[in-house]
């Protein structure tokens, strides 16, 4: 009988044989705590009667929701990692270097085959390169710094094949919405999507970050894509026979398959306020916005700034709209800055922020008012998220965000 | 069992993490300081009139979101006995339970109540509404030793020959 991918990566892990539903215990590959969370896994830590941490190298500090700090009580948080971070020699610690998702690949924590948890949801992103990587609490987050180990159960898993070419301005962004659309925002809960076909295998690894990103939207436990030769020139490694392996086989067991032609892609948006409520851009058209949000760990990579740069090259952002900006990590502004992708975006006008997780989480960098809406291209539009509750989020595509910039309302991308 | 009858609140379907608690909230200093803006982008009313021993009662996947593990203690700190819903969000499931937080999974409960009414709980039995009896199913093993260790803090803290705490 075949296997599926996340079979075969918890196999790898535990040395023992295991099918979905089965519930085991993993060692641990990495962990990621970010800024907002460090308080509390340092206090659980420590009222867990711990006194050394399982292995430092394998945990990851990141300050990225706080910095730089928009409210004095953010620096607490930033203090107590440091802290932390000290009296435990922890070294990898990122205190300005971007956002945890883009930094976990980006500077090399993470593997194909890896198990990784991180206490933020998003954590499922790393499957875009063959882990398995998950998010959870600040307590969970706690017993493994001082264990290694964490039980688990195996996740039944959702085949997903693409075939195909993705129509002009459509992104993997539309395809995942699409299939939040369809899964529904509980659809796919505890289980794992596993990405087939030859629209995925042609995909980047960026454009496969987004797809992973967004899984846990339709409650997905992760999101896995085979490694494959990108995945290996993205890590900078060799592929072993391990991780060569690491693919669902034609007879695995799935409950459930889920076909898709890439042709039959258009551009869409998650309307206010739930992720799962998709639209066509050409249903939407002319509902006037007043804000553009181009970044976050779903789409703030060089490929999506430089497709907002596409767009908005010889152009200018609409005299009432803010259009901001926000790299996904300091390289990411780097490269951008060197390719001439930033030039563009500030000649058209755009308000460019540091790296990090900026207004995603609402917390600083242009929240918004009553009444006010936003075309984002970050993960969530729940009720509140990106200011008051009477601000209307609509998700969409990088490409269709720089659109509406221009425009001032909700516009189809023409080529 | 004796259980005392507790007093519902009814919410909808998908109540996110960020409808428990929003962000801007999470850098408060404690539980305590983020009580008050528990449910406000969708109940405003509901974090000043929650009673000790209130249940909610929701539709499905609730708990979807972020990770965020302020959302289960906040709920347990506002004195809410239980949550009963149609289906809860995997993150905020592993964090209630971890946190001593009663989750009950059930599909039918949430079309029948009214919000105001009682229900009566019978542990890892049944719920009690209404002249009616619902069966619950109870928790795995594995998730029913770290409530009665009193959650994982003090589970971990057995294993490392530490006395729990209160």
């Amino acid at each position: 009988m075949g296997k599926t991918m996340i079979e075969k990566i918890i196999e790898y892990n535990t040395k023992i044989p295991v099918k979905a539903d089965d519930i085991v215990t993993v060692q641990v590959d990495r962990v990621m705590i970010h800024d907002i969370f460090i308080p509390f896994v340092a206090e659980k830590f420590e009222e867990m009667g711990f006194t050394n941490i399982w292995d430092t190298n394998k945990v990851v500090l990141i300050y990225d929701h706080l910095v730089p700090a928009s409210v004095t009580d953010d620096i607490r948080h930033l203090k107590i990692g440091d802290a932390f971070a000290t009296k435990y020699d922890l070294t990898n610690v990122h205190r300005s270097d971007g956002i945890c998702h883009q930094l976990m690949t980006e500077a090399g924590y993470v593997k194909p085959g890896h198990v990784v948890f991180g206490t933020d949801s998003h954590t499922t992103t790393y499957g875009s390169i063959g882990a398995f990587s998950s998010g959870i609490g600040y307590t969970e987050m706690a017993s493994i710094l001082g264990t290694g180990t964490m039980w688990m159960k195996v996740p039944k898993t959702i085949k997903i094949t693409i075939n195909g070419t993705l129509p002009k301005n459509v992104s993997s962004k539309d395809v995942i919405l699409r299939i939040i659309g369809d899964l529904g925002a509980d659809g796919a809960t505890y289980q794992a999507l596993e990405f087939h076909g030859d629209t995925i295998t042609n995909m980047s690894i960026a454009s496969r970050m987004t797809i992973a990103n967004m899984a846990v939207e339709a409650g997905a436990k992760c999101a896995l894509f085979a490694p494959d030769e990108k995945t290996a020139t993205y890590c900078n490694i060799v592929l072993n026979e391990q991780q060569k392996n690491l693919f669902g086989d034609e007879d695995a067991i799935y409950c459930k398959e889920m076909i898709y032609n890439a042709e039959s892609f258009v551009p869409v948006m998650a309307c206010p306020s739930q992720v799962d409520q998709i639209k066509p851009v050409k249903e939407l058209i002319d509902i006037p916005i007043d804000q553009v949000f181009i970044g976050s760990c779903t789409n703030g990579r060089l490929e999506d700034l430089e497709a907002a740069a596409t767009v908005l090259k010889d152009k200018t952002v609409s005299p009432y709209i803010k259009l901001i900006i926000t790299p996904a990590s300091r390289k990411v502004y780097e490269d951008a800055v060197k390719n001439g992708t930033m030039e563009i975006l500030a000649k058209a006008g755009a308000i460019i922020t540091h790296p990090g997780c900026g207004l995603c989480c609402g917390r600083t960098g242009g929240i918004l008012s009553d009444g006010e809406r936003v075309v984002a291209t970050n993960n969530r539009n729940f009720l509140g998220r990106m200011g008051t509750s009477k601000v209307e989020i609509y998700l969409a595509s990088p490409t269709v965000a720089a659109t509406c910039a221009i425009t001032g309302k909700i516009t189809f991308p023409e080529s | 069992m004796n259980e005392k009858p507790s007093t519902i609140w009814v919410l909808g379907d998908d109540i996110d993490t960020d409808i428990i608690i929003p962000t801007q909230y999470l850098a408060l200093p404690t539980i305590e300081a983020m009580k008050p803006y528990a449910f406000s982008p969708l109940r405003e009313d509901l974090a000043s009139n929650v009673q000790e021993g209130d249940v909610l009662v929701a539709g499905k996947n609730f708990g979807c979101g972020s990770s965020r593990e302020q959302a289960p203690e906040i709920i347990k700190a506002l004195g809410i006995k239980a949550v009963i819903a149609k289906s809860f969000a995997r993150i905020f499931f592993r964090n209630a339970i971890n946190n001593g937080l009663l989750l009950i999974e059930h599909s039918d409960l949430h079309d029948v109540v009214k919000e105001g009414d009682s229900l009566t709980i019978e542990r890892n039995q049944s719920i009690s509404y209404n002249g009616m009896d619902y069966p619950i199913t109870p928790l795995p093993n594995n998730l029913l030793e770290i409530i009665e260790e009193g959650g994982l803090v003090n589970a971990m803290r057995k294993r490392n020959g530490r006395k729990p705490l209160t």
